[in-house]
């Protein structure tokens, strides 16, 4: 447990890997898991002699994410050199941008718990990734894989905006799905895709000015992120208790252990000699394309929320649970766009019988048979009482796997809700005959077995009878007996 | 026929394209001609012979069935060892890459090939083009053949060598701060430094990015312009090439403006490369052109900021020379650290490894401000002084290099007297502008003497026409006999 007298105070920095058809500065395919050192060529090798030419893909994908996290676009930009050795970096330096990133001064607000949060966005820019080393003591040594190199990553830095591992753990995922909206970023946290630097402080409720802060990094899932604040704060709580300075270091984040060990301290912080990449020319985004990406941006997570609990009345848990996720929200989308069905039943079966069934199949919504149609058929069939929801179990089950209509389905199955008065009457009427000591009991007050006597009517009537009017016609029939 | 090695391009093409010679004639004559004054010039560091005559074979059937030829069909030439043509060695003259076989074209390689020309082999430079002698070559130093005694000057030191001593009509060298220029003016050559942008880097082993440039030296205008010509133009593998069509040029400077600044003609300069370069101004006066004085204050500064963002992007460009991937390799058993620090303090030689130096101090946390960015500021104001004389002239005529050539060892321990040297020639890559050389006499040793004249951007035309009136003027350039 943090200790209460603290505040914590954190910064992320995600690298988001772009899913473009070929790497930034060269013909390569970009791709995850393909045999080493086969997705590349001279110029991402870093070869002598090669050059780099950007990939105007990626500038796009980039600027369509500072629009969703409200930034401004710099339309002129360029981009430099990091250099610094390392055997996974096969030219001595990375080209990213320094200090005219693509995008900057933007936001993004996030739910945490019944708050809405907005997150300062300092910067999002373009770089290159690096390659991977593989560590192999059967070849003796460490081998380079540089199918890696040259694949476009985006690194969104956000302002110390935020107070809890819980927010951090938000705002990651919030990032993740709007990388996945706007359909630039695989996003997958395990493939490495999205990874994150962590930059924690603490300081005293009340304080204004910032403390010193540390860096971790390798913190590359959500519980990660979550468990290496949570960790790094009691820390520094601790070493600040003991009357110790916190000095500013990077450390690194071991997950199985669930501690972070000092990497470097700020005297052995590397000086990259940034300076303007002369083989890229500054470049220009003209104003129109700006516009054109600007127009091209979907409706995103938060804004759907809001969207769902105001215009459909659904609860937050549920908006947020459809929206947060691309494949769902698509789906309920797309049935209520049809204008033909509950909000509210539809989040229910969204989230309950298909989530289920998607989860056992280890697929998405989109993958399966079920069409929107016959889901929102079916779920009117309820909404008029043609159906009750156990006979809406059945019809499920067909058209989740066959393209058949619900109409049909009833029909051919008999399926049918009976409303017809003197029929349901009849049954009525027999369960009363046979269940006197429940009318007692409910006489006496205990007015549950009212679900017991018409569980008994639906059974009777192989589940076809109209659960209200059962129920109607029962606590009539024993207030008339 | 006899001495078909000594002819120039544009008489070989003649030649060929009258089938009088095929070009494995020519090829062989080249092939003989180097075996035979290759130990004394020491102009290459490897021969393509074989592939060469099996292109000349190819060319020849092109041409014998009718088939349509590339501009430099059949005609042999030469390439800088910083600029790879696949399955060859690139070694930039450095024992980092001694052994470093290139596995692809550069695509002024891939030009020559289009043009089919015949590549004969890899001349030797100054280390990663850093020197202005030859010297600085790990590998093999190349003699002026005017004086064996002396420098053929650099970085192009072997370009320049194996043109003027007639083993091929002409080559490829590469500029970055007076690389084709200086050896030119030293060994008598007609050498061009394009405009920025006008020739593709793409596969030219990096000195430095921003300024470096490929262009052509040759014994004859001509031959320098009907080799720009092959190889100038937009290369989508290099965001910095610019859409460019060269116009051709003629021989007439009636009316053309010829801007003389002052700053050129310093006390730096020896009074006898100076009267040559005031004669060359005069016949050129006497041919119709019309002598402007301009100025150019900046000039001073022009060296150190050269040498301020060259080094600065050559420290960055030969990072990648670290043991892992490609070349070289230092000790690879004890740890990372002990990996770079060997590979790097064995793979390069002393110049390079100063100008390393230089260049990662001026990129230095906290010297940035002071050097690397000053140095951005005054390469503004120099493009800024020119493009305003240019408002006044159409081309600028200067001296090429201070002096003629001198004797090796004689300048290699002091390097900024070295450096000096280059004070002509740099202004015109901080600027990206084009500029070449033309023989204009010789001194008393009788060494060559060039001036340089500089024209406006994607303007060769202008200085090709300069360069040919004088040429035609005073009927051709001077050959030494080998």
């Amino acid at each position: 447990m943090i200790n209460n007298n603290y505040e914590i105070v954190v910064g992320l920095e995600v690298h988001a890997e772009l899913s473009t058809k070929t790497k930034i500065f060269c013909g390569c395919k970009n791709e995850f898991g393909a045999e080493v050192n086969t997705n590349v060529c001279p110029v991402c090798m870093g070869l002598p002699g090669t050059l780099p030419v950007l990939n105007k893909q990626v500038v796009e994908y980039a600027i369509k994410m500072g629009h969703a996290l409200n930034c401004n676009i710099n339309r002129v930009t360029k981009q430099d050199r990091k250099n610094y050795f390392y055997p996974d970096l096969p030219k001595a330096y990375q080209i990213s941008q320094f200090d005219i990133p693509l995008c900057e001064k933007g936001y993004l607000d996030i739910l945490v718990g019944e708050d809405i949060r907005r997150i300062g966005v300092t910067r999002i820019h373009i770089e290159e990734d690096t390659g991977k080393l593989i560590h192999a003591d059967e070849f003796g040594g460490t081998l380079a894989d540089y199918n890696r190199c040259g694949v476009p990553l985006i690194e969104i830095v956000s302002e110390p905006d935020i107070r809890s591992a819980e927010e951090a753990k938000a705002y990651l995922e919030t990032i993740r799905t709007i990388l996945l909206y706007l359909g630039i970023s695989d996003a997958k946290m395990q493939e490495g895709s999205i990874r994150c630097d962590v930059n924690v402080s603490v300081r005293k409720k009340g304080q204004t000015e910032f403390n010193t802060r540390v860096e971790m990094k390798n913190v590359n899932s959500f519980s990660a992120v979550y468990n290496a604040i949570n960790y790094e704060a009691e820390r520094q709580i601790e070493e600040i208790e003991k009357g110790n300075e916190i000095s500013q270091e990077t450390r690194r984040w071991d997950d199985a252990l669930g501690k972070n060990f000092i990497l470097r301290s700020k005297e052995d912080a590397q000086d990259y000699r940034y300076f303007p990449d002369p083989d890229l020319l500054t470049f220009v985004v003209p104003q129109e394309k700006v516009d054109e990406l600007k127009a091209q941006q979907p409706e995103l997570p938060v804004q759907k929320i809001f969207r769902y609990i105001n215009d459909f009345g659904l609860s937050r848990t549920d908006a947020e649970t459809i929206a947060l996720s691309k494949d769902k929200a698509k789906f309920f989308d797309e049935c209520m766009a049809l204008k033909k069905c509950d909000a509210k039943l539809l989040s229910n079966w969204v989230l309950g019988e298909i989530t289920r069934i998607a989860n056992e199949r280890r697929c998405e919504i989109a993958d399966l048979t079920l069409s929107v149609e016959n889901l929102v058929e079916m779920i009117s069939l309820i909404e008029n009482k043609t159906i009750s929801n156990a006979a809406a179990k059945t019809v499920f089950e067909v058209i989740v796997d066959k393209d058949e209509k619900p109409t049909d389905i009833v029909k051919e199955k008999g399926l049918a809700q009976i409303s017809d008065t003197s029929a349901l009457q009849t049954i009525v009427d027999t369960v009363l005959a046979n269940n006197e000591k429940a009318i007692a009991d409910y006489k006496s007050g205990k007015t549950n077995v009212l679900g017991f006597l018409v569980g008994q009517c639906m059974k009777q009537s192989k589940g076809q009878g109209n659960p209200a009017m059962f129920k109607e016609m029962v606590i009539a029939g024993i207030e008339n007996s | 026929m006899d001495k078909l090695y000594s002819l120039s391009a544009t008489s070989m093409k003649e030649l060929l394209d009258k089938k009088e010679v095929s070009s494995v004639e020519i090829t062989k004559s080249v092939i003989d001609r180097i075996e035979k004054t290759d130990k004394e010039i020491n102009a290459y560091i490897s021969y393509n012979f074989e592939n060469a005559l099996k292109q000349a074979e190819t060319v020849d059937e092109k041409r014998a069935k009718g088939e349509t030829v590339g501009v430099l069909a059949g005609i042999p030439v030469a390439v800088k060892d910083n600029i790879c043509v696949k399955n060859l060695k690139v070694t930039c003259a450095s024992k980092m890459l001694e052994n470093f076989v290139a596995p692809y074209n550069a695509t002024v390689v891939e030009k020559l090939y289009a043009n089919d020309a015949i590549i004969i082999g890899k001349t030797t430079m100054d280390e990663f083009a850093m020197g202005s002698s030859g010297e600085n070559s790990a590998l093999a130093i190349a003699k002026n053949p005017w004086d064996t005694q002396r420098v053929p000057g650099g970085s192009s030191s072997g370009s320049a060598a194996t043109v003027a001593a007639s083993q091929v009509p002409f080559a490829l060298g590469s500029d970055t701060g007076g690389s084709i220029r200086q050896p030119s003016a030293l060994t008598g050559l007609v050498g061009m430094k394009p405009t920025y942008g006008a020739v593709s880097r793409y596969g030219l082993v990096a000195f430095a990015s921003s300024l470096d440039q490929i262009g052509p030296m040759a014994r004859t205008v001509d031959d320098t312009a009907m080799l720009f010509g092959a190889i100038c133009g937009k290369d989508n593998k290099d965001a910095t090439s610019k859409n460019y069509t060269f116009e051709g040029y003629t021989d007439s400077v009636k009316g053309m403006r010829i801007g003389v600044p002052k700053e050129y003609y310093g006390e730096g300069v020896n009074p006898i490369v100076k009267e040559k370069v005031y004669a060359a101004l005069e016949t050129l006066k006497a041919q119709g052109a019309e002598i402007v004085d301009i100025t150019l204050p900046s000039t001073d500064y022009a060296l150190s900021a050269y040498y301020i963002i060259a080094c600065a992007e050559a420290a960055s460009n030969l990072g990648r020379y670290d043991g892992v991937k490609c070349g070289y390799s230092g000790n690879r058993t004890a740890g990372l650290d002990e990996m770079y620090e060997s590979t790097r303090s064995e793979g390069f030689g002393d110049e390079v490894k100063r100008r390393i130096m230089l260049g990662t101090y001026v990129l230095s946390s906290g010297y940035y401000d002071a050097y690397y960015k000053r140095a951005k500021v005054l390469q503004q104001s120099i493009a800024k002084e020119f493009e305003d004389a240019f408002k006044l002239c159409d081309v600028i005529l200067t001296p090429t290099s201070p002096t003629t050539s001198f004797k090796f060892g004689e300048k290699s321990s002091n390097p900024v007297e070295m450096y000096a040297g280059d004070i002509c020639t740099v202004t015109v890559n901080i600027a990206g502008l084009p500029g070449i050389n033309v023989p204009c006499g010789f001194d008393s040793n009788n060494l060559p003497i060039g001036f340089q004249i500089i024209g406006k951007k994607f303007r060769e035309s202008d200085i090709l026409t300069v360069a040919k009136c004088y040429e035609n003027t005073v009927g051709g350039f001077a050959v030494k006999e080998f």
